[in-house]
């Protein structure tokens, strides 16, 4: 498609565009290249600090043209976000070159997510006759590591840890050559010159490198044992998923007792074995992000998985392989492993080699790694879709850093999110960028992960933050460090963070009202909230409606042990008439020491906190239709009232929510409705049915109080609408009567959310002072 | 409320209850002031209130853990105690029984710890206005260690050592106010922790530092070594002594043995070489003192971290206990 030449000298043009977007290490300077030589344009293209800087010239119509084709052709995860053009002379000079990188201008440039391996590499690396056949570390403009590689912006090799490794002649060959789909390829790489793989046993002994470690490896994971991978954002555990005692054997050496394992499938064809897959899954599959997707199990489908990977569980995390070293491996198997973080529960997953193998050393007993470097940590993303629409409940590999508009933003806002699945994030100059999911901060390992993604997340972006925004719980380990350090401090409430969230997410300003419902939560009256209907504007916010509160005997133990909330709210319902009440007593697995240990905790108050939480409701429920009386994860107990729920075969109902008001302030009560689900539980009323009926009474709460309330944009966030079936009535209720339903879908619900609405509510706080 | 105008009735409080209780020698206690004679060298000072409830618990009740908070605290600076002093503010109507009760333990916690109790004071205040009885203790000890012990001396390698299972007084306490029926009974550590801080002394055991596991327990003495040290720490979790009713109690209430105060428990932190020798002579007080865990080489600064068989985990300073972090 070669353009005429511009025959009339005098029609010349110059023009220069910068280019600010996802526009660094997506193969856009080749793009624009082609554009340029296709359209008979002379110029140049860089990498500049903030995006790309072109300079174009030729005459009006190419010029036009040209234009249109650079937003018209784009491929993601190439993207446009900003384009600032103005004239130039011309200066006569013929061709088009990509030139170096600027490193000057304050550096803002759009940091890519790790993009999984594209379709063409993967045929390369599966073609025998190609000089990348079976090289682990096969990438493109397409695909390959960029976050977790990248050390400095501009994105150049020079400034990854690509830098380790001189390109041959080959692959030079193809970096400097526009036709090349790795015409500037900064992660370019072949098995002559880039990473090599090694296989190791636990005491760092190479067993074997290149192709023979792959089938070392393979061959150990079919005989059952556990292999730690060196992947994209760190070191996964791997494990034949078929195999019942080796998966018994990885649960008992991480110390994870029943919480679902994530499994990795080689093709789409086998992840269709294991589960049921829409449309919109698949595509969440295959993205670039290569996330773990929920999916339901195929019950149909015996002895495909081993059934301690989600025991109990009607659903399976399912991901697709992110990179050639995993799509090889995977080929060579055969068959599906387990792919979990390389970590004990809940600690960040170890990304250096040397942290690796003192860390992992007693769980895997293989490591397959290489000599490519991680240099910033991100453990998998997970997606579940719920109210059609393909939701993030991790935000990690592929998908951080995540880059969201935000005009309020103006200077620099580091925000530390919450104290578990603890996530960072900054805002400035109009967007707010969420880091890679780090964990749970009681853990020692996440706090230097934590460090580090700050740290990080400062450089790449430039910015030193004015203004350090964290939750308001005085016991956070955020928050201890946002007042410990110079920055002014912005303590926002829990649950308005978790509105906060979505209304940016969502662009809208408000009035809303929030329905902020999770677990726990720090509470302004210093009580625990987690059940909450917020009026949020700007940086305000009004409590208006919340649950009944009642009592969590044990704080932390009770989170742990749902029997234990469930005694708090019985203890509401029935008062001191539940002590002498034999009929109630079964329901909970209560020897007599603790029984009466319990009482005295909850009638003379110790330890036993008062919450209005939503997510310790659904824990009493829990407990009271015995499908989770000690929980050995977080969430479990609420997941099995919403598995027993999809699964029940009716509804029963229970008696509509009674809503009390005093004076402004109207409190939901619960105590009749509970009742009823305990007497129900004890009439032999199946449990699912029962379950059912909470999930329809909590969506009725939602709609009453947004009638009683009258705000014509409701705003659902917290960890409570993880929950799919909790969040699809709610919304189809609250839609049917006229309301407009928001939410979070890129950002998560749950406490990895939290840090972009601090970092939402400093902005708007900061503009409302100024004015 | 004729007891405190200072009259006779005072007088009588003072000449029938304290002075039979507490004076060794005709001069002591006859004065607003006392003469005391002060050995040459650096002199120890301290000062602490207790209003606990109960006033008695298993093990101990508020006055010996009055004598005993001030030895202690002289003792954790490496000195011996020379004397104290003693105030009472005394609710109007409290029974003269019980006050006798409490001199009595205060004498005997006094005796045990080697020290005089020379000069006081009483206050009675209107009935409403106090839980029975306050009492402030004040101490003067003599330095005997030959080199300063503060959280200035910690070192990288330095062993950390508790003098024994830790937790009891706390869920004592809490277990008598709250009329928690353990079973068996949990009792106060409550003592005087002179006696092996000087034989620790006698020994040659260079001593860089020692905290009382009080208010806070051993996890917040602890951080609070770390954060004014400058220096990292790591404990053992299965190295950590705490008594099966004691963890018991902790695991049905949702508390953290290590965050649960002691009155009769102390950290002392020497070099390596020292901590077999120290653990030793701490052994011989009680058995169940143990080296739970080192100062580290890195580390993040002011940090404590606990490793268990589920990852290590960071300890915090909590402002509120009760309130869970977990979401
Ligand atoms: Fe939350
Ligand atoms: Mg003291
Ligand atoms: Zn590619
Ligand atoms: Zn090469």
């Amino acid at each position: 498609m070669a353009a005429a030449p511009c025959l009339d000298a005098h029609a010349v043009q110059r023009i220069r565009l910068d280019v600010v977007g996802a526009v660094q290490g997506v193969g856009f300077r080749p793009f624009v290249y082609r554009l340029a030589t296709e359209e008979g344009l002379a110029g140049f293209v860089r990498n500049t600090g903030a995006g790309v800087t072109l300079e174009v010239e030729g005459c009006a119509e190419a010029l036009e043209r040209f234009q249109v084709r650079l937003r018209g052709d784009i491929r993601p995860p190439a993207r446009i976000q900003r384009l600032d053009r103005c004239s130039l002379e011309p200066v006569r000079q013929g061709g088009f070159a990509i030139q170096s990188s600027d490193a000057d201008g304050a550096p803002s440039a759009c940091v890519l997510p790790d993009l999984a391996m594209c379709e063409e590499c993967r045929a390369e690396v599966f073609d025998p006759a190609n000089r990348r056949y079976r090289y682990p570390f096969t990438t493109c403009t397409h695909c390959g590591p960029r976050y977790s590689i990248i050390e400095g912006i501009p994105y150049d090799r020079a400034r990854t840890v690509m830098r380790h490794f001189a390109m041959c002649p080959a692959c030079r060959a193809e970096y400097t050559d526009p036709a090349s789909r790795r015409f500037h390829a900064e992660t370019n790489a072949c098995p002559d010159c880039g990473p090599q793989l090694a296989l190791c046993d636990a005491g760092r002994n190479v067993l074997s490198t290149r192709g023979d470690a792959l089938e070392g490896a393979a061959t150990a994971l079919s005989e059952g044992r556990i292999v730690a991978l060196k992947g994209l954002g760190g070191f996964q555990l791997l494990v034949d998923a078929r195999n019942e005692a080796a998966v018994a054997r990885l649960r008992e050496r991480k110390r994870r007792l029943a919480k679902p394992f994530a499994v990795m499938a080689g093709s789409i064809d086998q992840a269709l074995a294991i589960a049921y897959v829409s449309e919109q899954e698949r595509e969440a599959l295959m993205s670039s992000a290569a996330p773990i997707v929920l999916l339901r199990a195929r019950g149909d489908s015996p002895g495909q998985l081993a059934p301690g990977i989600a025991p109990g569980n009607p659903n399976i995390g399912l991901m697709q392989p992110a990179t050639p070293l995993h799509g090889l491996l995977l080929e060579a198997l055969g068959f599906p492993v387990v792919a979990t973080s390389g970590n004990r529960s809940g600690e960040p997953m170890a990304a250096d080699d040397a942290e690796a193998f003192a860390r992992l050393a007693g769980i895997a007993d293989l490591f397959l790694t290489h000599d490519r470097p991680i240099v910033n940590p991100a453990d998998d993303s997970v997606m579940r879709r719920i109210a059609e629409d393909m939701t993030v409940l991790r935000c990690a590999r592929g998908l951080a850093p995540l880059v969201l508009a935000d005009p309020q933003q103006d200077a620099a806002v580091l925000a530390l999110g919450g104290h578990m699945k603890n996530a960072v994030a900054l805002g400035r100059d109009g967007e707010i960028v969420l880091g890679p999911h780090i964990g749970d901060l009681a853990y020692v390992e996440s706090r230097t992960a934590f460090v580090h993604s700050i740290a990080r997340m400062q450089q790449l972006y430039g910015a030193e933050a004015a203004v350090t925004a964290c939750d308001t719980h005085p016991d956070y380990h955020t928050t201890r460090l946002a007042e410990s350090g110079g920055a002014a401090v912005c303590a926002v409430q829990h649950h308005q963070a978790h509105i906060l969230s979505a209304m940016a997410e969502n662009g809208i300003s408000g009035p809303v009202l929030g329905v902020a419902w999770d677990g726990t939560g720090f509470g302004a009256d210093g009580t625990v909230w987690g059940g909450e209907f917020l009026e949020v504007e700007g940086s305000g916010y009004r409590r208006l409606a919340h649950f009944l509160p009642f009592r969590l005997p044990g704080g932390e133990a009770a989170v742990k042990e749902p029997r234990r909330t469930a005694l708090g709210v019985l203890h509401g319902v029935y008062g001191s008439a539940l002590w002498d009440s034999d009929a109630l007593r079964p329901l909970l697995d209560f020897g007599p020491g603790e029984w009466s240990m319990l009482r005295s905790m909850i009638d003379r108050g110790v330890n036993a906190s008062v919450t209005s939480s939503a997510g310790r409701l659904f824990d009493a429920v829990a407990a009271i239709l015995k499908l989770c009386q000690h929980a050995s994860f977080d969430g479990e107990a609420a997941m099995a009232v919403e598995f027993a729920a999809e699964s029940a075969a009716g509804v029963h109902r229970l008696p509509r929510p009674v809503v009390v008001s005093d004076g402004e302030m109207r409190c939901i009560d619960w105590r009749p409705m509970l009742a009823e689900a305990a007497d129900a539980c004890m009439a032999g009323i199946p449990a699912g049915e029962i379950a059912a009926g909470f999930h329809h009474w909590l969506a009725d709460a939602i709609l009453e109080i947004a009638w009683h309330t009258g705000f014509q944009q409701v705003v659902l966030s917290g960890g409570c609408f993880q929950n799919a079936l909790l969040t699809e009535l709610a919304m189809a209720r609250l839609q049917e009567a006229g309301f407009e339903v928001y939410r979070n879908i890129r950002v998560p619900p749950n406490d990895g959310g939290l840090a972009v609405g601090q970092a939402a509510c400093a902005a708007r706080r900061m503009n409302e002072v100024t004015g | 409320l004729a007891h405190g105008a200072g009259g006779l009735l005072t007088h009588r409080l003072i000449e029938d209850i304290f002075r039979p209780a507490f004076a060794q020698s005709p001069e002591d206690l006859t004065h607003d002031g006392a003469l005391v004679d002060v050995p040459s060298g650096q002199l120890a000072f301290t000062t602490d209130s207790y209003v606990v409830q109960p006033l008695f618990f298993p093990g101990g009740d508020i006055g010996s853990l009055a004598v005993n908070g001030a030895v202690n605290d002289l003792a954790m600076c490496g000195a011996r105690p020379v004397c104290l002093s003693a105030g009472f503010v005394i609710e109007e109507g409290f029974p003269i029984r019980d006050l006798r009760r409490i001199a009595g333990s205060m004498q005997s916690a006094a005796q045990a710890a080697g020290v005089r109790l020379v000069t006081g004071d009483t206050k009675v205040v209107e009935h409403g206005k106090g839980d029975g009885v306050y009492i402030n203790t004040s101490g003067i000890g003599a330095v005997v260690t030959p080199a300063p012990v503060s959280p200035a001396q910690v070192r990288p390698g330095d062993r950390i050592i508790v003098s024994g299972d830790i937790g009891r007084h706390g869920m004592a306490i809490m277990a008598t106010r709250e009329r928690l029926g353990f079973e068996p009974p949990i009792v106060s550590d409550c003592a005087p922790v002179m006696s092996p801080v000087l034989r620790l002394i006698e020994e040659v055991i260079p001593l860089h530092c020692l905290r009382d596991l009080t208010r806070g327990g051993l996890a917040t003495a602890l951080l609070e070594i770390a954060q004014t040290a400058g220096v990292a720490m790591l404990l053992e979790q299965s190295d950590i002594p705490v008594s099966p009713p004691v963890r018991g109690a902790c695991e049905i209430l949702g508390l953290d043995p290590l965050y649960v105060a002691n009155e009769g428990r102390f950290a002392a932190l020497v070099p390596p070489d020292a901590a077999v020798a120290a653990l030793a002579v701490l052994r011989d007080f009680d058995p169940s003192a143990a080296i739970i865990g080192t100062v580290e080489e890195a580390g993040a600064v002011g940090s404590v971290a606990l490793r268990t068989l589920g990852g290590s985990y960071a300890l915090d300073l909590l402002a509120c206990e009760q309130l869970p972090r977990i979401c």
